[in-house]
């Protein structure tokens, strides 16, 4: 079995990023970036996601099935919240701008 | 193909030929697991998309009325949980069950320092009014009915992930019992890592939480 030890280094990196990061949208969510707040918001919390799954989670050192599955779930979550969105916003329900 | 058969340990059953196929199938089936639960949280959140679309100036409001220091502190715990989760999952790797054991300590720690907190926010929102139902009231806003959308989508987001930390915290206190039991090895940890993954996961939903539910519109206050 190729069983991959990280180093505690290692870890500890990805634990002051992540607080950095932690710290980093807390600031950027006080300054007017209009609608790219949630943007910026939304950004940082997927690399958070990343550091998370690829190294806490140890995706980065999985086999190949285990990383498509992963890949997978998140392609049906982009499914539910894309079709939607797509069927709400396309309703007149909402004050879509230009339209 | 009796000439194939293998003694069964913990670490290779006798379904499997190797212990590498074993824990592949282990990592397999608790991602499968995982993706349930996204799908579980992908409805509230999608949910909370389309509701903070509909109305976006009271769900501002009403996330500047949230303690934004609390929240960012309570996100820190939990990462810092993940860590030591992380390093009790190397410690498995290692066959340290003395390390294992103090990082499982601490990450049981951090995750009930986390629901302490989070208790003491939900009891300021019951002090505040701000708990959708008969005495609901937001400062600010004629509109109560879209602020009450959003504390209700809070109480449940939040609800439903701090059942997910209960829940960790006892998957936490069997797999301290069993290493102090001495059941697990450096060949065999697979439910020191499964319930890694798991309690990562639950990091992961909150990593999102935080930012959707503390931080919305909070240059306008």
């Amino acid at each position: 079995m190729t069983q991959h030890i990280d180093s505690v280094k290692t870890y500890a990196t990805v634990w002051v990023v992540l607080l950095f990061l932690t710290a980093l949208t807390t600031a950027v969510a006080h300054v007017d970036l209009g609608a790219f707040s949630v943007v910026v918001a939304l950004t940082i919390a997927v690399i958070k996601m990343l550091l998370v799954a690829l190294f806490f989670m140890h995706v980065r050192h999985s086999n190949q099935l285990t990383k498509l599955v992963v890949l997978g779930g998140l392609l049906w979550l982009a499914i539910l919240i894309v079709f939607t969105l797509a069927d709400v916003f396309t309703r007149g329900w909402l004050s879509v701008p230009g339209k | 193909m009796a000439s194939e058969a293998h003694v069964e340990t913990l670490a290779l059953r006798e379904q499997f030929d190797t212990a590498a196929q074993q824990k592949d199938a282990s990592t397999l089936g608790m991602w499968i697991f995982l993706l349930t639960e996204i799908m579980f949280f992908g409805g509230m959140f999608m949910m909370y998309t389309v509701y903070r679309a509909v109305y976006p100036n009271v769900f501002g409001l009403a996330s500047s009325t949230l303690d934004e220091v609390i929240g960012a502190v309570n996100t820190a715990v939990l990462l810092c949980s993940s860590f030591t989760m992380v390093l009790a999952v190397r410690g498995a790797q290692l066959g340290k069950r003395r390390t294992v054991m103090l990082f499982l300590v601490l990450t049981i720690v951090l995750g009930l320092v986390f629901l302490g907190v989070k208790g003491f926010e939900w009891n300021q929102k019951f002090q505040e009014h701000h708990v959708p139902g008969p005495s609901f009231h937001l400062e600010g806003t004629a509109l109560q009915g879209q602020a009450q959308l959003f504390f209700s989508l809070y109480f449940a987001m939040t609800g439903l992930h701090a059942v997910h930390m209960v829940i960790g915290c006892g998957i936490m206190l069997f797999l301290l019992w069993k290493t102090y039991q001495g059941t697990y090895t450096a060949e065999y940890y697979t439910p020191i890592d499964m319930g890694g993954l798991y309690w990562h996961f639950v990091d992961v939903i909150w990593i999102f939480l935080f930012p959707l539910l503390y931080l919305i519109d909070r240059h306008l206050k």
